[in-house]
């Protein structure tokens, strides 16, 4: 047992990165450790199987401080630095990527958005109660027929005395069932993309849960319909204007999965080697033969790389001196990585592989959603070859 | 109430140790550090007796550079501030104790809290050793503990083979804890980074009046023998008990 959780220290910083965190950002990512061990890693396949969201967490997670930790502490943030923040997003995604999700939209997408988009007094109304857990958030931009083409969206606000009367469906809305407010992206009457701050008990608002998800089964997704639901002008986000606001949030979200697919990943990798150390066949453990060895090393490689890429973007962060593209190029290459990580760790489990008894399926089949949401491998391509070439090829 | 919680950092349970070359220490290479497990029951406690009745909660390690580490998290748990001896040397219980001992006196506390041992070398002399440097009651390998603030007195319960023996006492005292005292609490993100602000001072053996004349020297250190390899059983449960069963008869000769 010793033996196997000295090569885990080993697999998990294999380039000795450690020495390049601070003692608070080794304290912050512990600390969510512990946390996910104990309260998370032991239920996992059975709420992933039950397709629940452990909602009984919510409170815990807020204590611990995991809903807009970044922010300011008059906003119940606790100033977290940007690698702090990330990770904490990788230590829940080891857990499951469902949970990071849930972390992701309250923090880098709803709190976010009013923090950097609302006013004052929307910002000291919403965001304590938001890191207390006591108000959940959603996110509202993608629609069943724009998802990589947010710009063509149908949901509008039409203005009437005192606000706006919002129309529209929003689709793969994560947290959407478990929301106090959702911030519905929609066009006003100039066609001008703006965010509102939509309470999900207004009359006209519903969620409709999707429950036919074979992938992030632990996270709740839902389908948002707005009949004609009555926004007051105080809940418009004063400062959001056009498509580069919601995309503004987005890139929070992505640098989080930047991050958090480190996680999924340092699992899956963890996982197949402790297998492959104790799993005989042919008279020997399975980690004594060349092909394992070679795949699991492919596996660290990768996570290393990731790994890598994910610090520097942090400290890019950190400086101020980060642009949205290595975000993009990140988030692609990450998520891509760990879902490479993921398949290969299910092979080397054999036949176990394919139960949620051990991890690594389980993070396989919700990685396909991380490769796939908050801007697809395919556009985030796009973002980067749009920056690299100055040619547009959406 | 004004409580002094001594910390050990010592190496993760989970670590594999392996003896450094010359047989008198260990490879620290790669070790994680944490605080030793019996001090966390300590310093929740205080935490506690402080929410309970007010007060401080100071924490104290003696070690080298990287000890400021397992301050800086009992700090976050949520003690107030630390005192780090800095210290490079090799030291014994002796020693330790006597410098755990100028900072206790130097501050006058109410109570001092420790684990019952470390679980490094398992000595448990230190808790002991400031007691009697202090002249102060102790009670050792606490299960509960109850302030009595009104009459300065505390009810200790000790943990005895087979029974559980309750002991009163008047504080100043030492008490040292035993697991199943509480359990101890997350540092959450936000104290994490409040921990960041408080004081943690740097004193030296030198400035404490302390001369390292070390009684006990550890002479030389071996790895325990190797165990053969596990077995591991898997397939059907019951072909596995069978199995199980005929190896623990022919194999292991315990049934």
């Amino acid at each position: 047992m010793a033996q196997v959780d000295n090569s885990t220290s080993r697999i998990d910083d294999y380039f000795d990165l450690d020495s390049q965190l601070s003692s608070d950002e080794i304290q912050v990512r512990d600390a969510v450790r512990k946390f996910v061990d104990a309260k998370v890693r032991p239920l996992a396949g059975q709420w992933w199987q039950e397709g629940v969201f452990p909602t009984e967490l919510i409170p815990q997670l807020a204590e611990l401080g995991v809903f807009g930790p970044t922010l300011p502490e008059k906003y119940g943030g606790a100033e977290l630095t940007p690698v702090a923040y990330g990770l904490m997003m990788q230590e829940l995604e080891r857990g499951d990527s469902g949970l990071r999700s849930f972390a992701s939209v309250q923090s880098g997408l709803a709190m976010y958005a009013i923090y950097r988009y609302g006013s004052e007094a929307q910002r000291l109304q919403y965001l304590p109660q938001m890191a207390q857990g006591k108000i959940i958030g959603c996110f509202g931009l993608t629609e069943p027929d724009a998802g990589s083409d947010p710009g063509s969206m149908r949901t509008v606000a039409t203005s009437v005395p005192g606000g706006v009367r919002i129309t529209g469906v929003k689709r793969w809305i994560t947290n959407g069932n478990l929301a106090q407010i959702a911030i519905v992206w929609a066009k006003d009457d100039q066609g001008i993309i703006r965010g509102y701050i939509v309470p999900t008990d207004a009359p006209g608002f519903s969620a409709r849960h999707i429950a036919t998800k074979a992938s992030m089964r632990m996270s709740v997704t839902s389908e948002l319909y707005l009949d004609n639901v009555f926004v007051p002008q105080e809940n418009q986000l004063v400062e959001s204007k056009g498509l580069g606001s919601p995309l503004g949030c987005l890139t929070q979200a992505r640098y989080g999965i930047a991050w958090g697919t480190i996680g999924a990943a340092l699992d899956c990798v963890n996982v197949a080697a402790s297998y492959a150390q104790t799993r005989i066949a042919f008279g020997k453990p399975i980690a004594a033969t060349q092909l394992v060895q070679e795949r699991l090393v492919d596996m660290l490689s990768l996570t290393v790389n990731m790994q890598l890429k994910a610090l520097q973007l942090g400290r890019l962060y950190q400086s101020g001196g980060l642009r949205y593209p290595q975000v993009s190029l990140t988030k692609r290459d990450n998520a891509r990585s760990a879902l490479v990580v993921a398949r290969m760790a299910r092979e080397i489990l054999g036949g176990n592989g394919i139960s949620v008894d051990y991890s690594p399926i389980r993070h396989l089949a919700n990685l396909e959603t991380v490769d796939t949401y908050e801007g697809t491998y395919e556009i985030h391509t796009l973002i980067v070859g749009r920056d690299m070439l100055g040619e547009s090829a959406f | 109430m004004k409580i002094l919680v001594m910390v050990k950092q010592v190496p993760d349970t989970a670590t594999r140790i392996r003896v450094a070359e010359g047989n008198a220490s260990i490879v620290t290479d790669g070790i994680k550090w944490v605080i030793n497990p019996y001090d966390e029951f300590a310093i929740e406690e205080a935490l506690r007796i402080k929410e309970r009745l007010g007060g401080e909660v100071v924490v104290v390690s003696a070690g080298p550079q990287r000890v400021e580490e397992a301050i800086r998290q009992t700090l976050a748990m949520g003690a107030d501030r630390g005192v780090h001896i800095k210290t490079d040397e090799a030291l014994d219980s002796h020693v330790v104790a006597q410098a755990l001992a100028a900072v206790a006196r130097a501050e006058n506390f109410d109570l001092i809290l420790t684990g019952k041992q470390a679980v490094d070398d398992d000595a448990a002399q230190v808790g002991p050793l400031v007691a009697v440097f202090l002249d102060v009651p102790q009670v050792t390998v606490v299960l509960k503990l109850e302030v009595d603030a009104e009459h300065q007195r505390l009810v200790a319960e000790r943990e005895l083979e087979g029974s559980i023996e309750v002991v009163e006492l008047p504080y100043p005292a030492v008490i040292t804890a035993q697991r199943g005292l509480n359990e101890p609490r997350y540092p959450t993100l936000p104290n994490i980074m409040k921990a960041k602000k408080k004081e943690v001072r740097v004193e030296s053996l030198q400035a404490l009046g302390i001369v390292p004349n070390v009684k006990v020297r550890t002479v030389s250190l071996s790895e325990p023998p190797e165990r053969p390899a596990a077995k591991i059983l898997t397939g059907d449960p019951v072909a596995a008990a069978h199995q199980l069963v005929e190896l623990l008869h022919a194999e292991a000769k315990v049934i």
